[in-house]
């Protein structure tokens, strides 16, 4: 019965019931706190979708979400859990927003420049517990952990000997590295959409294309299925761990580019972490590591976080309630195997009848 | 001579006191982890520790408490650490969760519901501040001794030796007596474990819950004795290099202990090295990092090989070979 229909099925029921489950819960803490849902969720709707503006700035939020996401997802199918897009995410927006500083060029030349640039910093950011993991066995986890920190204090510092201008933050970058588009921003009532968001896009195409259509895709996702077979098949899964955590740490430092070249146009001395980095993680499992379905739950949280400000000036109701609801949707993501033994359970029951 | 007495007079406490919080989340991560059940959440539970010292003190001052109100604060958060924590142990052991995500989800759930209930009771960002502060005393006789008295008993806070008192506690629980024999073995062998009539499952969920009860005191320690109130902003970190120290403590309390004093030494040097000679011209960005950059060390085997419990981060499933 476990035929290969039941299992693509799957994919799609399990995430529908984990944001279901999320919303559920969000609405019984609203109730909780003396809101309506209704209003509230009203509210949250509208702040995604009301206006051209709020749709652009959703969009816009977007962009960095589908890179962390599309960066946990890469390292998902290599069988690795890489903690550290945060960090690969902050050196790869100070990295481009450095280039965008300090070089002057043509746009054709400095702005890919800029983008990969903040790709390279953000693949070595990803090289160091790839490496490790290969050669010493050590676990990912921690090591990524531990990068993201020293990302965060190495840029801050550099920003704060270096590169400060006023306040907290760098000065702007130059025009010709920018991806500000005054078309994009006009069309969505001045938001602060910008190309970034194609370039994502393309970015899933990318990842879709890597992943099926190339040896070395094939290569990653069957090290990610069985690293015994792999192994015996002849494959390097070593250099493969270190390639798939590089090709992700570039993923994630790409989506630090989008923030610095796009949203901001600048870089500035972090307090804490950005989270674009852990939303990440959120969007892949959500996603089931697969590029149509990053795009899909990387719009989903993107417009939580949009709409969140309008549900506390409409409705009164905490913006954190959202950061809640993503927590729980990845605990019900993650502990899909009760969600498929209960559907499991439901299903035997119907077919005895 | 005197000058360096002078800095150790400064720094030596400075890191004891940055270091105590750690030590105790570090003490619930190795109940966790010796149980096999990876707990990357000790952040979150030590924001939710937090949180439960500053309000549980609040609550037992209004109810006329005194001054004995924060240690009631630090065992309200104790509790609801432990509850919080359950949260885990249901998705990572009965739910078969990947630990890490559930670890991850926890971390974020933690944040969002603090701040969520923090808005919702106090209408801003941050709560009051507590009155009934634990504060820097004297050891009576101990702090009299020349040269280590005004060094280590001296403005000290009552937590820190508490706190390492219960290193001393746990390392005999874990491994002198029953109990911490059949913790052990359900995180290196539950299959063994599970033949010798040990409830894996259950042994698993008083291991998850310890973290969260521990973790909980670590956070409301840091809250009752630094910080003072609280916010999105109180607990930044900490959970991870307590996690760190345990990691580079080679999942051992004491190994624990003196990481967690080293990182304190780390973190009090990065806010005191302007001040003192011969270390100004280090730019802080090192200090800061060391801790980090050590524990990468350590796990690369450089620093002397550290041994994870063997069932770490494995769900167990009865019959599963």
């Amino acid at each position: 019965m476990m035929n290969a229909l039941k299992g693509k099925a799957f994919a799609i029921i399990v995430p529908l019931v984990a944001i279901l489950f999320g919303f559920l819960a969000g609405a019984l803490i609203m109730l909780l706190s003396g809101t309506n849902p209704i209003t509230g969720y009203g509210a949250l709707i509208s702040g995604i979708v009301g206006t051209p503006y709020d749709f652009g700035e959703t969009l816009q939020r977007m962009t960095p979400l589908i890179f962390s996401g599309l960066a946990v997802a890469f390292a998902f199918r290599t069988g690795l859990l890489n903690i550290g897009v945060e960090g690969q995410l902050i050196v790869g927006w100070f990295t481009s927003v450095y280039v965008g500083l300090a070089i002057e060029a043509p746009m054709v030349i400095h702005l890919p420049l800029a983008i990969v640039a903040g790709a390279v910093a953000g693949a070595l950011w990803g090289f160091v517990p790839g490496l490790l993991k290969a050669r010493f066995q050590v676990h990912e986890v921690i090591v990524t952990i531990m990068m993201n920190y020293i990302a965060m204090h190495v840029t801050n510092s550099l920003i704060r000997t270096y590169l400060l201008d006023s306040g907290q933050r760098t000065s702007f970058i130059n025009p010709t590295a920018s991806l500000e588009s005054p078309f994009l921003s006009e069309l969505t009532q001045f938001s602060r959409l910008h190309w970034g968001f194609f370039v994502a896009a393309a970015a899933c195409v990318l990842m879709w294309f890597i992943l099926w259509k190339t040896r070395k895709g094939f290569e990653l996702r069957s090290v990610g299925y069985n690293k015994n077979a792999s192994l015996y098949a002849g494959m390097s899964v070593n250099s493969n761990i270190i390639l798939s955590m590089s090709v992700s740490g570039a993923f994630a430092g790409a989506g630090g580019a989008m923030v610095g070249l796009g949203t901001y146009q600048y870089a500035n001395i972090l307090p804490s972490f950005t989270n674009i980095g852990f939303d990440g993680i959120a969007v892949a499992l959500l996603g089931g590591s697969t590029s149509v379905g990053i795009f899909l739950s990387s719009f989903l949280f993107g417009g939580l976080q949009q709409g969140a400000n309008m549900m506390q000036s409409q409705a009164g109701v905490a913006p954190e309630l959202v950061e809640i609801i993503i927590a729980l949707i990845i605990f019900f993501v993650a502990s899909s195997y009760v969600i498929r033994w209960a559907l499991g359970r439901l299903q035997s029951r119907k077919e005895e009848k | 001579m005197d000058v360096i007495l002078q800095i150790l007079y400064i720094i030596v406490p400075a890191a004891l006191i940055a270091a105590t919080p750690l030590m105790l989340t570090a003490m619930g991560g190795l109940f966790s982890e010796r149980s096999g059940v990876v707990n990357i959440g000790l952040e979150g539970l030590m924001i939710m520790g937090a949180f439960g010292g500053i309000v549980g003190t609040l609550m037992f001052e209004s109810l006329g408490f005194g001054n004995a109100s924060p240690w009631f604060g630090i065992m309200f958060a104790v509790l609801i650490g432990a509850v919080f924590a359950l949260f885990h142990a249901v998705a990572s052991i009965s739910f078969r969760a990947d630990q890490i995500v559930s670890g991850v989800a926890l971390n974020f759930l933690a944040l969002g519901l603090t701040v969520f209930l923090v808005r919702e009771i106090f209408d801003r960002g941050q709560t009051d501040t507590i009155s009934a502060r634990i504060f820097r005393t004297d050891i009576p006789l101990l702090s009299d001794i020349p040269v280590i008295g005004p060094m280590l008993f001296s403005r000290v806070y009552v937590t820190t030796y508490v706190a390492l008192l219960i290193v001393v506690i746990v390392w005999y629980v874990v491994f002198k007596t029953p109990f911490g024999l059949r913790l052990r073995s359900v995180g290196e062998h539950p299959m063994a474990a599970d033949t010798m009539g040990i409830k894996v499952q259950r042994m698993r969920y008083i291991g998850v819950m310890l973290s969260g009860a521990f973790a909980g005191a670590g956070g409301s320690v840091y809250a009752v004795t630094i910080a003072g109130n609280f916010s999105a902003g109180t607990i930044v970190g900490q959970g991870f290099m307590a996690l760190a120290a345990l990691i580079f403590g080679k999942w051992t309390p004491f190994g624990a202990m003196g990481a967690a004093i080293f990182f304190g030494f780390a973190m009090a040097l990065s806010t005191s090295a302007q001040q003192l000679p011969g270390l100004q011209n280090i730019p802080q960005v090192f200090f800061l990092i060391l801790p980090y950059v050590l524990t990468i060390l350590a796990l690369a085997g450089f620093v002397g090989k550290a041994e994870p419990p063997k069932a770490l981060n494995q769900p167990y499933t009865k019959g599963s070979r």
